[in-house]
């Protein structure tokens, strides 16, 4: 188990050096000058450019530029934004609260996802199947800006359930309308993979067993079946981090949710390269993280599968 | 070696490639077998699709959005990019004047919702379909390469895979497109192939390693067969399925990935006509003038979802394990 997870942790380093590099690239390559863009159309100083440009390093060859960062970067530092703030700290303000927001849209995801699964997985076949089915199918149609638009048209504008913008974003009741939107789509996801491992378990010869052996329906489904179903599902939990990020972009926008998503569209904006590079590289380093994580939580759902 | 391919192709004994691929493809489709009519995958995964309520409401629905696409100016005669703020301010939509400019009422620069709608089908569908052609190309042959001869060409492969596949998709194509001023689709098409096609590498890859190992490729190797066309003619039209599955389903998450990205100014720019510039123009407007957002998200759903039940349909027909 240990030599598993550390030979797991050594393949991450390519793939971690390979995506920052990419994602450095990306930023720094690309067409576009950050410094020059900081006078938008007035006529800049090409002396306070050409200083501006050696304060941020810009002036170093490329490779240069990029390890120098990853050195600093194994240090803990992030580097400075524009403004002169370490990057570290406006991402010290900003991740707890999508830390908050993801962990809201996961528990919605996991439950009500389960839950619809599990219940159209029984019924497979029925008119219950259709119906979730086909609710999957719309809520997969509908890209998350116009979920968000369309719950705060409902739930805020019409209803007046909820506040239609994020005053603190640190409040979990808050952030329920932003985390509903943002789980929609994964929700519809691990309902319809939930759905397929139970309507396929169901006909499994430990199911036949189980019944057999008399046991209560309520621990077949809860605990053999449930437990075997779940093993794609959490596959799944673990790849679709990079489709929460990504959805926290636009969810945080919409909702004013002061968080990751809303700091990266700031950089982007302003074409703030370390604070670009600085969020998906952490973002990169939680996804890596998490997928080992997902590996190992395999072992615990099916005891069959050991990692020497 | 062709003298060999010869000569046992000569024989009666009937072994060449041919038969072997009916062969194959019957075992791949018992089914077919009781019937006494043997079906190819394909041929199976047609009788499947027609039989699906959903695969022809989705299939109707493509081909109107296609001939919308191709031809906008048959459904409308309003010019999408003219604005009338005198007359035609946030008017709201008449429902009844089916197919006028004024149908889905006018948004906050006097234009005809209708006509921007109908318009904005093509720059959607042609993103969409360029991806995933890019993408099915691109990770298709790199699957196909990386599986098939294994080694250290598959080595080099799979790590650049898992590089790029650690790169959020969303999060990701924001940061490309933002480096460009001026986004046309085909710099959109670029930007989200440059981070899509990993899917499709995997999973050809992974359906080109079960394939190459099938008893018909070593009999056609043994029968002199190249590797080109053990290649083109054996492997790949056995492993294709899961594939076209993925690209399918992928196509609608493109749209609504574009769809995003212009909602929030990193896609396509004006003057090229999307939905999700509508949709991000609306959005001050929504509380009392809903209409001018709920048409465009309307158009956009209903096209995502068109593909990604298409998608759906294909896979039940094609992968009967997931059924």
């Amino acid at each position: 188990m240990g030599r598993y997870v550390a030979r797991r942790l050594l393949q991450m380093i390519p793939v971690f050096i390979g995506t920052t590099l990419i994602i450095f690239l990306m930023v720094h390559v690309l067409p576009g000058d950050p410094i020059r863009a900081m006078w938008g159309d007035k006529a800049a100083d090409p002396a306070q450019v050409a200083s501006l440009r050696h304060e941020f390093g810009l002036d170093q060859p490329l490779w240069k530029q990029y390890i120098d960062y990853m050195a600093d970067l194994f240090q803990g530092d992030f580097g400075k934004t524009f403004g002169g703030r370490p990057v570290s700290e406006e991402m010290g303000m900003a991740f707890p609260v999508t830390l908050r927001l993801a962990a809201v849209a996961l528990t919605i995801e996991i439950i009500i996802g389960i839950g619809l699964g599990a219940w159209a997985g029984l019924k497979a076949g029925r008119a219950v199947d259709t119906g979730v089915l086909i609710f999957t199918l719309i809520v997969i149609s509908m890209p998350v800006f116009v979920l968000g638009y369309l719950a705060r048209f409902i739930f805020a504008d019409e209803l007046g359930w909820l506040p239609p913008n994020v005053q603190d974003s640190m409040d979990l009741q808050q952030l329920l309308l932003p985390g509903f939107v943002l789980a929609m789509l994964s929700m519809a996801y691990v309902a319809r993979l939930t759905r397929t491992t139970f309507a396929e378990n169901l006909r499994a010869d430990y199911m036949r067993t189980a019944l057999a052996k008399g046991l209560p329906r309520r621990r077949i489904v809860g605990v053999h079946l449930l437990r075997n179903s779940l093993i794609p599902v959490v596959t799944f939990l673990g790849t679709d981090v990079g489709a929460l990020v990504g959805g926290a972009v636009v969810t945080e926008g919409i909702f004013n949710v002061q968080g990751v998503g809303n700091l990266l569209f700031k950089a982007l904006g302003q074409r703030e390269g370390t604070t670009i590079v600085g969020v998906v590289t952490i973002f990169v380093l939680v996804i890596l993280l998490i997928n080992l994580l997902v590996d190992l939580l395999y072992a615990v759902l099916d005891p069959r599968i050991r990692y020497a | 070696m062709p003298d060999v391919t010869k000569t046992k192709a000569g024989t009666d004994t009937g072994v060449d490639a041919g038969p072997l691929q009916a062969a194959a493809d019957a075992v791949l489709a018992p089914g077919a077998v009781s019937q006494g009519k043997p079906r190819s995958l394909w041929g199976d995964a047609w009788y499947e699709l027609r039989h699906r309520p959903l695969f022809w409401v989705s299939a109707v629905l493509l081909v109107l959005l296609l001939a919308i696409a191709a031809f906008p100016g048959l459904f409308t005669g309003a010019n999408p990019r003219d604005g009338d703020l005198t007359n035609h301010f946030l008017t709201k939509p008449e429902l009844t004047h089916f197919f006028q400019a004024d149908w889905f009422g006018y948004d906050g620069q006097g234009r005809s919702i209708y006509a921007r709608v109908i318009y904005g089908t093509r720059a959607s569908i042609m993103v969409g379909v360029g991806v995933t052609v890019v993408v099915t190309l691109v990770g298709g042959l790199l699957g196909m390469v990386a599986g098939y001869f294994g080694g250290w060409i598959d080595s080099i492969v799979s790590r650049i895979v898992d590089i790029f596949f650690g790169l959020p998709f969303l999060l990701g194509s924001m940061v490309v497109l933002n480096a460009f001023t001026e986004r046309k689709v085909y710099v959109v098409i670029a930007a989200l192939a440059f981070l899509g096609w990993t899917t499709i590498a995997r999973v050809m890859r992974s359906s080109v390693i079960t394939a190459k190992q099938a008893d018909y490729v070593t009999a056609a190797r043994a029968l002199g067969a190249g590797t080109g066309r053990i290649l083109f003619r054996h492997v790949l039209p056995n492993a294709l399925a899961p594939t076209i599955v993925v690209a399918t389903i992928a196509l609608g998450a493109y749209i609504s990935a574009e769809a995003t990205l212009s909602f929030l100014g990193l896609g396509l720019a004006d003057p090229t006509i999307s939905w999700g510039i509508d949709i991000s123009d609306a959005k001050d407007a929504i509380r009392d003038n809903p209409h001018v957002m709920l048409f465009p998200a309307g158009m956009l759903s209903l096209t995502v979802f068109a593909f990604i039940t298409l998608g759906d349909a294909v896979r039940d027909a094609l992968d009967p394990k997931l059924r």
